[in-house]
């Protein structure tokens, strides 16, 4: 009796997740034929495999450069919202006074604001100062990433005890040597959390980079593959192609590390 | 004490350094040229009130406000069922549990622009592709009216969001006891009322977090709006998120923008304060 229920389940089970994957399959079994083929027929494999739409779409995004856009903008990011939010986030835990209330309201606030409400005297504002480039692009994912970023810090750390503080000081520590030393290495579990959170949205993100980095050569792959996409809007064997190697990284990074993503993401949610 | 102090400020400077220039001071100035004609190049005389009396009669942004409601409240909805429904299915103990999870979380990792072009590829080419091999009229032109339109965004965001709301419920569902639920078994309980008189109450908290991040997205929907519709056709399927950037960057009426950009600010703000109030005070009933 039991054993069939679960027979069932299974079976529904897989039945959907084949329907999740359908989007993924009809775009890279595509993506392999020719523009007549997808013509005449989109469901059926492609008569011969053949790459040279992958070999065009590849050249056509210069993906290599796109690609190290990305992860140079996506690095720098996550690394310095990592570092300064964990800091800020101490200081505020270990403070409890009015200032720390009220900056931690702020910031806890800040996260409900869309980001069209700033949008315009944003882009105003670093373009008086000329920071419409990729430093003035990570420091405003420092401004948009470190809310939720202190937020999950600050829960962790009021549940480390003070007196793991006042060891280190006792052994002659000063603040950012205990900090450093003694207690970012315990905050370990949830900087993978934020660090994987914030990965995810700045890799994908569209509408900031379009707005301050839009120049040749220094696009990353979402701003790229909207250029892309529009040029090669009738040929659906180019854009597949395309859109398919944008993924392949994606998919590489969490085929690695998928426990550590969906646990993050888990964990990010739940606290 | 003055080291103390100094050491808290420096450990603070740098995230307050970007708050404050990032969202601080154009959420002020933002708030300032909604009551201006400012055009974005000549700096703007003050107009009172007329930004926000003229987006009362204006068509096209009640439309794309309307638009978002509704695509909100039914993508919520439906997120919410099939999410919880994924993860009664991988919480129970089938073999492919682990697998599942994977793949179906898989959409969330992969940029909005990507998944709309994706869908552009199924709604325009398989769905009528489909259509003439199974003889179904409906499957054609999807996307071309506002219709097919709507539905596409809300297949699309539920495919895409339900296996994030997934992760939170199985969160909650496996923290379950398990004695609780084998308890009621034994009583009698059938599956239908081990749902909805143990485990729905049990994981209402997990309601409250899911609630609060579908509906987030799905107001402020942006990159899957552009790269499935691109707000077509003429405008009918353009969300507010979508209209704000329009407006100003397309049009040019960068006062006008910023006053309907306040306005979205504030039913945010409602909304999700609202939401979160009403949901905490039903969980602590429980």
């Amino acid at each position: 009796m039991a054993k069939r229920k679960f027979f069932i389940v299974e079976i529904i089970g897989v039945i959907l997740g084949l329907l999740w994957l359908s989007p993924f399959y009809l775009m890279l079994v595509n993506s392999l034929k020719t523009k007549r083929e997808i013509f005449t027929d989109v469901i059926r494999l492609p008569e011969s495999f053949n790459m040279d739409n992958y070999i065009e779409a590849f050249t056509q995004l210069e993906f290599i450069k796109t690609f190290f856009n990305s992860l140079l903008i996506t690095v720098i990011s996550v690394g310095i919202i990592i570092i300064f939010s964990s800091m800020a986030a101490y200081a505020l835990s270990r403070n409890k006074g009015k200032a720390s209330g009220i900056l931690f309201f702020i910031f806890v606030a800040a996260m409900l604001i869309p980001f069209q409400s700033v949008m315009i005297p944003l882009v105003t504002l670093f373009g008086k100062f000329q920071m419409l480039n990729r430093a003035g692009l990570i420091f405003m994912y420092l401004g948009f990433g470190s809310s939720l970023s202190i937020f999950l810090y600050h829960g962790t750390l009021n549940g480390i005890p003070k007196s793991m503080d006042e060891a280190a000081k006792m052994d002659g520590c000063n603040k950012f040597q205990t900090f450093w030393y003694i207690i970012f290495p315990m905050l370990k579990p949830i900087t993978v959390t934020v660090g994987i959170l914030n990965t995810i949205w700045i890799w994908n993100d569209y509408l900031l980079p379009s707005l301050v980095i839009n120049q040749e050569g220094m696009q990353t792959i979402p701003l790229r593959m909207f250029f892309f996409f529009g040029e090669y809007t009738k040929q659906w064997h180019l854009a597949l192609a395309g859109l398919t190697i944008a993924i392949i990284p994606v998919i590489i990074g969490y085929f690695f590390a998928q426990r550590q993503i969906i646990k993050g993401i888990s964990d990010g949610a739940v606290k | 004490m003055r080291t103390r102090d100094l050491s808290y400020w420096l450990f603070l400077a740098p995230v307050l350094i970007a708050l404050t220039l990032v969202v601080v001071i154009p959420l002020f100035f933002g708030v300032y040229y909604s009551f201006t004609d400012w055009n974005g190049i000549t700096s703007g005389e003050f107009v009172g009130f007329k930004n926000y009396l003229d987006l009362f009669h204006d068509a096209d942004f009640l439309a794309s406000l309307w638009f978002t409601v509704k695509f909100s409240v039914v993508s919520i909805i439906l997120i919410n069922i099939i999410g919880l429904g994924l993860a009664l299915i991988v919480t129970s103990k089938i073999k492919s549990s682990k697998f599942l999870r994977t793949i179906f979380f898989m959409p969330n990792l992969i940029g909005g622009l990507i998944l709309g072009f994706i869908w552009q590829f199924i709604f325009l080419k398989v769905f009528s592709g489909l259509g003439d091999l199974l003889g179904i009229e409906g499957l054609q032109g999807w996307l071309s009216t506002t219709q097919t339109g709507f539905w596409g965004l809300v297949i699309l965001m539920s495919w895409q969001m339900s296996g994030y709301i997934m992760v939170i419920y199985i969160a909650y569902l496996e923290g379950l006891p398990a004695e609780l639920i084998e308890a009621a078994e034994i009583d009698g309980a059938n599956a239908f009322q081990r749902f909805r008189y143990i485990i729905f109450p049990l994981v209402a908290p997990a309601f409250t977090v899911s609630m609060f991040l579908t509906l987030s997205n799905s107001f402020k929907l942006y990159d899957q709006n552009l790269s499935l519709t691109g707000g077509g056709p003429f405008k009918s399927t353009q969300m507010v998120a979508m209209e704000i950037f329009q407006t100003a960057f397309g049009e040019n009426k960068m006062a006008y923008a910023q006053a309907q950009a306040v306005i979205f600010f504030v039913i945010v703000a409602i909304i999700s304060l609202t939401q979160v109030y009403f949901n905490k005070k039903r969980e602590v009933e429980m």
